[in-house]
């Protein structure tokens, strides 16, 4: 098979970036999108070019590193797959993809394919948990949850944070993430507990970063590679409403969002070195 | 990860209005007031196949309430501010969230309707105005004179102008195109949202938007046909 890669290279953040096409004669059908990339990378090495950046980890589709726009549709033209998942079998010998990296100011760009999705952990840092007693592991069963309660809470905690959602909505709106990372605790007993003010400091996290508003458009959901619902964006906006009516106190707790990339530490670290 | 917890105050953007969940709940709200409006709108117009009579009674009924037809207008007012004020704002958010365009972007689940709403909403905006000039205050009136109180024959002599009729009839189908959308994306504002009932709730959203289309553009449809005269 025979493609064209029109891929989007960018040095750093500053780097203006462009388009620069690469063809690759030599795709097996049996690849997947991410190892396409690996084959063109060899070839780019071997020349002595720099090699085109991306995200990947598990490459199995649960890890939710992977993920760029190829041919305008978030992680590829195949619904509910992730681009380490997506086959090359699934375009035509000769085609053109057009492959280039989420844009939203809340995911800055870091290089070529790959973007900074802090914004995304801030978001769960301000509500995504539930506290539990310490000591001794509970009994099980202890607290029954019923099958279609624990049905919805695993749809919705299917979400591996790619960030393809937002990517693929108009108004670039973390509402879907948000909403599943929201849902897949309020709607169990366990999650009961900090409800209202989960929702609260979420939603304010999530309005704090730079993401547009939803509009329930619905794009997220067909870019979506875990097939989340739109009926935790939903959940999220009810669970926002009662816990702003019922909220007693004024605190809201969110976190500053940091876009620099910072080594921890005083002493000047060359962020070059091997080791 | 290196960051810092703050306490924000119950304002700006942890507020509700300053939230955009709560710009959508309040346009939810407001919209639903606009909806009321235009189907109540569509049943006194649709007096006009009544005859001359019928309809310029229920003019003057309206304008005899005066106590009651001002709060409402009051109303409709403020719920039009409002939606616009959410609108414009939830559009800048949208401008400054997306700075690099995607050079190719694809729609592959929504619907035309939901991503024109910042687009039919401005339209249909703009022919209230000009509705509202020509039919309440008379101040444009195209080709003809302007009776005040006399309805039937304000709005027959109006789209028997042809433009105007057009311009009715293209508005009328962006307001469709608007309720199409907004009518099933209020409730999901508001939080609700159900596997078996929300496909309903579009398909009846559908539905209702064209019964209101069908509607409004029968009365021009009727007078350039000179079935109403
Ligand atoms: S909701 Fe779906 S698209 Fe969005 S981050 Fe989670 S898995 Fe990715
Ligand atoms: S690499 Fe883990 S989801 Fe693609």
């Amino acid at each position: 098979m025979k493609l064209t890669l029109k891929i989007w290279r960018q040095k750093g953040p500053k780097d203006k970036g462009q388009f620069v096409d690469y063809p690759v004669n030599d795709v097996n059908p049996e690849m997947s999108m991410l190892e396409c990339l690996d084959v063109l990378n060899e070839t780019l090495i071997e020349r002595g070019e720099e090699p085109v950046a991306f995200e990947h980890d598990c490459r199995e589709g649960i890890c939710g590193s992977c993920g760029f726009m190829i041919n305008g549709v978030a992680h590829g033209p195949m619904p509910a797959t992730t681009v380490c998942q997506l086959t090359m079998r699934h375009f035509k010998d000769g085609q053109e993809l057009v492959i280039e990296p989420w844009r939203a100011s809340a995911f800055p760009e870091i290089k070529d394919l790959i973007v900074d999705r802090r914004s995304f952990d801030r978001i769960i840092a301000s509500g995504g948990y539930v506290s539990v007693s310490t000591g001794n592991a509970p009994d099980g069963n202890t607290i029954l949850v019923g099958k279609e309660i624990a049905d919805r809470a695993m749809d919705a905690a299917a979400c591996i944070g790619c960030g393809a959602c937002v990517a693929a909505c108009p108004n670039a709106s973390a509402a879907l993430f948000t909403g599943a990372k929201i849902a897949h605790l309020s709607v169990l007993p366990q999650g009961e507990v900090e409800r209202d003010h989960r929702a609260i400091n979420m939603v304010a996290q999530m309005n704090t970063e730079s993401f547009g508003g939803c509009t329930n458009i619905g794009e997220c959901t067909g870019a979506c590679p875990k097939e989340i619902p739109l009926e935790v964006i939903a959940t999220m906006n009810r669970d926002f409403i009662r816990g702003s009516w019922k909220h007693r106190d004024n605190e809201v707790k969110t976190i500053t969002p940091m876009t620099e990339w910072s080594t921890g530490s005083k002493l000047k670290i060359d962020p070059h070195a091997t080791s | 990860m290196s960051t810092t917890a703050v306490n924000l105050p119950k304002s700006g953007k942890a507020s509700f209005w300053g939230s955009t969940n709560g710009k959508k709940v309040v346009m939810a709200v407001t919209g639903s007031i606009l909806f009321l409006f235009v189907i109540g709108h569509l049943a006194g117009n649709l007096q006009i196949f009544e005859g001359p009579a019928k309809l310029n009674a229920y003019g003057h009924f309206l304008h005899s309430i005066g106590e009651l037809l001002w709060p409402v207008r009051i109303v409709l007012i403020i719920s039009v501010l409002l939606h616009i004020t959410a609108t414009v704002q939830l559009a800048l958010l949208k401008k400054k969230a997306r700075p690099v365009r995607y050079s190719r972007k694809e729609a592959i689940k929504s619907s035309y309707a939901s991503r024109t709403m910042y687009w039919s909403g401005p339209i249909v905006l703009a022919f209230v105005i000009f509705h509202l000039l020509q039919f309440t205050a008379g101040y444009i009136h195209p080709e003809s004179q302007f009776i005040e109180g006399d309805v039937y024959h304000n709005v027959v002599a109006g789209f028997s102008v042809w433009w105007v009729s057009v311009w009715y009839i293209f508005s009328i189908c962006l307001l469709g195109l608007h309720l199409r959308h907004g009518l099933w994306s209020m409730f999901q504002s508001v939080g609700f949202n159900h596997p078996r009932h929300t496909p309903i709730l579009k398909g009846a959203a559908a539905i209702i938007a064209v019964l209101i289309v069908l509607g409004y553009i029968s009365i021009p449809i009727s007078v350039l046909l000179g079935i109403v005269k």
